[in-house]
């Protein structure tokens, strides 16, 4: 009996090691191409305090430099963005933030209002999966999951990604133990630039009002960020396709007012910011190229300084210096960019048509 | 509740957990429970179906019990009181049949009744429908098809008929009864038990023990190692292949019917295994429901290994009642005396055998091609049976029977020609399977095979490296039973370290190969539709 204990034990165990090998083989590791899957993991290995956060989607995570908010203002903050991030991924994502730190004040790009329930499995994976686990992560599960989902496979995300074994690539080994950073503190940077050359018209709305789950996460938001006394700013990036439409934005002012908010709606401040969508953009206008993001990232950061007690890190040494990293990291990536386009005419490792190993 | 959902298997972890934890005598309540809860899931209706049936079932069950009691106590009176005689027994013994039969033919039309309205009167619609003008047709009815109901009606048929020939005693507890007619994990797909075989170790205590209770957990596993490594992973081709009949004529036909047989075997006698290695786990006897069936040398071989307790059945309830009841025994007088020697001894074996196969055919669905599918079994039987003498001058002139080489081409054409007849399955339309059929022979291009035109189909290289490996494995193992007569399990139980590394290792093999999970249609059981 006690040599088929043995062998019992030592075959669970075996087993254990060798499916959690394959876990980690098969999970997608986002280090090309479509790298935003990344992102939310990046945070837990940030060392830098936040006084600044940024909540929202695509609209944030390419829009804003973080680099540039540091060598401008001295402002440390954070990105905590995805592709087409719902408003309650936004909200869990903050209730997150909050078991580490507390900003001074938290930015939230509003488009995400305009959807009112789960959209795609692929997106939210690419959110949730990196999210560290606690009973936030277990709600942001739930509230996500569309219908063909199962929380078991968020629990063993093998048992989601398991028939990767057939599309296997060189990247899966070689960030099979650890990733390197693709974000720069959540800031996803392009360089290269394609025009805008203009956008399909809008279709009209048929029911302008925003819909209720979304309107009580923005609810949620609110008093997450009163009761713990942090600053919520909400904002329209200045990006005009998919459109805003002039109805969402009553709502948006109106509920600030209602709430006493701060809303802006960034559109209106293009030309102040000198931004210029000829050379600003990376994809035709959707979303802004590193030289946008920097523009962005002045014109915003020249309002936090102005607005809120925000500390210039610049001077605080053991900030500056993992700071300093980021800077470097920023530049070789721009660097390496500017390279590839000099090269091929394109980037060839980022992007959905990246070439990936 | 899928077999194949994270629901089902956290189900039946949890179902374990309790039947061992629980008071030994808890053990049998707490199945009930179980079986009803996930008839519940599937949809709470359902239940009102085999709640009556177990209610019709049960009283039928009392009642000709008590008629046989009431028999057997006045026999025993008269022989207290000096009155019996031979003739008072046999009155009273025939009094009993009587009234035992009027219950039995009662109950039994009560309940297939329901099972002919539920899963029939669409197609009697339909098929009226053809006769009748646009203006005049019929409306087809939206009624409810409770799950696994085939399956639970002819297991409780079979006891009715069991107690009415007094080979059971009826069960005097309701809720036995109910578990017997409910029993979850063959509700689905079956096999349709005996309440004699099942009963014995249904409502005992079973006490755990580490060899029943990993014995059973291999049997599930190798039962989901069919069912998802290969079954479900196949039928991706399969349903491309029948689903546009226009480009998969010819070798795309020949490949769809082998396809469709390795998914049906894998489907089929995978979820067999799950059922019967839940069963053991919990320390429960199902009996088997197949014994090799690709290895058969005939196609009556192949139906004695093929769904063995729904062959067995049919051959129990309906082909030696109808052999040896009254009207046929005075056909088969008769078909002597008119019909000449040849067909006085065939006529009523055949048209036993002709009525069996039709309800084989009914049985499997409610559609023309199953009915021409059970006929089709029927002719190729009788078929060979005819031809027996013909094998036997072929044999003794030319001593291959003992051949190996031989024994493999019987198994090879048996595999073939039940594959060509479970055609009229796979396409579902009997004017297409000829259409489709034909064309295997007119449109053959050998090339199909060689030039890519294989990986067209859903499956990449990849998936037929795994279906390869998997099949050999179920090949290797099946070998190995065939040869040894043996259960490999038996072989590979007394050194721990191969037995649970080959838990271990069909386990990792299921999870990461298998096709399901997101991006996966959880496909249910194809017999989980009969």
């Amino acid at each position: 009996m006690k040599k088929r204990i043995v062998a019992l034990i030592s075959v669970l165990v075996i087993t254990g090691i060798i499916l959690a090998f394959l876990s980690c083989l098969v999970m997608p590791k986002y280090m090309s191409g479509i790298i935003e899957g990344s992102l939310t993991e990046e945070y837990y290995d940030d060392k830098a305090p936040h006084e600044v956060i940024f909540i929202g989607d695509c609209e944030l995570y390419e829009n804003v430099s973080t680099v540039e908010l540091y060598r401008e203002y001295g402002i440390s903050s954070y990105i905590r963005g995805n592709s087409q991030q719902l408003i309650w991924q936004s909200y869990y994502l903050l209730e997150d933030v909050l078991r580490y730190e507390k900003p001074k004040v938290v930015v939230f790009n509003v488009l995400a209002l305009k959807y009112n329930e789960p959209k795609s499995e692929t997106y939210n994976r690419m959110t949730l999966d990196g999210m560290k686990w606690s009973m936030t992560k277990v709600n942001a599960i739930k509230a996500s999951m569309t219908e063909d989902e199962n929380f078991v496979e968020y629990v063993f995300p093998f048992l989601r990604f398991h028939s990767r074994w057939q599309e296997l690539k060189a990247s899966d080994w070689n960030y099979l133990m650890g990733k390197e950073p693709v974000s720069i503190n959540g800031y996803y940077l392009r360089a290269d630039v394609r025009p805008e050359t203009g956008f399909p018209e809008p279709k009209s709305l048929t029911d302008p009002a925003f819909g209720s789950n979304a309107m009580m996460y923005l609810d949620k938001m609110a008093d997450l960020c009163r009761e713990n006394g942090i600053e919520l700013i909400l904002v329209k990036a200045p990006i005009t396709y998919p459109y805003w439409y002039p109805e969402w934005d009553q709502q948006v002012s109106d509920y600030a007012q209602e709430k006493g908010l701060t809303y802006i709606n960034y559109i209106n401040e293009m030309d102040a910011m000198g931004l210029d969508m000829t050379t600003d953009t990376y994809d035709g206008g959707e979303h802004l190229n590193v030289y946008g993001a920097e523009k962005f990232a002045d014109h915003i950061g020249a309002y936090l300084t102005e607005n809120y007690d925000l500390t210039d890190y610049r001077n605080v040494p053991g900030v500056a210096a993992i700071w300093a990293e980021k800077e470097s990291l920023y530049d070789s990536i721009l660097q390496q960019q500017l390279s590839e386009i000099a090269q091929y005419g394109e980037l060839m490792s980022f992007g959905k048509n990246a070439i990936e190993e | 509740m899928l077999f194949v959902s994270y629901e089902f298997i956290a189900f039946t972890i949890l179902l374990f957990v309790l039947y061992y934890l629980l008071p030994k005598k808890c053990q049998w309540p707490l199945l009930l429970i179980a079986s009803y809860v996930f008839y519940w899931i599937a949809n709470p209706y359902y239940l009102i179906f085999i709640g009556t049936t177990t209610i019709s079932a049960f009283a039928a069950g009392v009642l000709m019990d008590k008629a046989q009691g009431r028999a057997d106590l006045a026999i025993k009176a008269a022989k207290e009181d000096g009155s019996y005689t031979s003739d008072l027994k046999k009155a009273l013994k025939a009094k009993a049949k009587s009234s035992k039969w009027k219950i039995l033919l009662v109950s039994m039309l009560f309940n297939l009744g329901i099972l002919a309205v539920t899963k029939y009167t669409n197609f009697v619609i339909t098929n009226i429908n053809k006769f009748l003008e646009d203006g005049a047709a019929l409306k087809a009815v939206d009624l409810i098809i409770p799950m696994g109901i085939s399956f639970y009606t002819f297991q409780t048929v079979g006891y009715l008929i069991d107690t009415y020939r007094g080979t059971v005693k009826a069960e005097r507890n309701p809720f036995k009864l109910a578990l017997f007619v409910s029993f979850f994990p063959q509700l689905v797909q079956g096999p349709i038990s005996r309440y004699g075989d099942l009963s014995k170790t249904l409502y005992g205590e079973h006490k755990f023990t580490e060899k029943t209770f990993t014995y059973g957990l291999v049997r599930i596993l190798w039962g989901y190692f069919k069912k998802v490594v290969i079954a479900d992973r196949i039928i991706t081709a399969v349903t491309a292949l029948i689903g546009d009949t226009e480009t998969y004529t010819g070798a795309y036909v020949f490949i769809a019917m082998f396809f469709y047989a390795f998914e049906l075997y894998c489907d089929f006698t995978g979820g067999i295994d799950i059922t019967i290695g839940i069963a053991q786990c919990l320390g429960i006897t199902v009996t088997e429901n197949f014994n090799l069936p690709y290895f058969s040398k005939n196609i009556k071989e192949y139906w004695n290994r093929w769904h063995i307790t729904m062959g067995s059945w049919f051959t129990d309830y309906i082909f030696y009642p109808l052999s040896v009841d009254k009207n046929m025994l005075r056909l088969s007088k008769w078909s002597r005396e008119h019909l000449g020697k040849f067909w006085g001894k065939r006529l009523t074996v055949y048209l036993s055998a002709f009525i069996v196969w039709l309800a084989t055919g009914v049985w499997h669905g409610a559609a023309w091609n199953f009915i021409v599918w059970g006929l089709m079994n029927f002719a190729v039987i009788m078929i060979s049976q005819e031809l027996d003498p013909l094998y036997l001058r072929f044999h003794k002139k030319f001593k291959v029977k003992d051949k190996a080489g031989y024994g493999v081409f019987e198994i090879i054409r048996t595999i073939f020609l039940m594959s060509l007849i479970r055609m009229f399955d796979c396409y579902r339309d009997v004017p297409m399977t000829f259409r489709m059929v034909g064309t295997m022979f007119t449109r053959f291009r050998l090339s199909t095979f060689t030039d890519g035109s294989l990986l067209q189909l859903g499956l990449g290289s990849s998936d037929y490296i795994v279906l390869a490996a998997g099949l050999l494995i179920i090949l290797s193992v099946s070998i190995y039973k065939y040869r040894s007569k043996k259960d490999i399990r038996d072989r590979l139980y007394d050194t721990p370290w191969i037995w649970y590394g080959a838990m271990s290792f069909l386990l990792i093999i299921t999870l990461l190969f298998g096709a399901y999970g997101h991006g996966y249609d959880a496909t249910q059981f194809i017999y989980n539709q009969f």
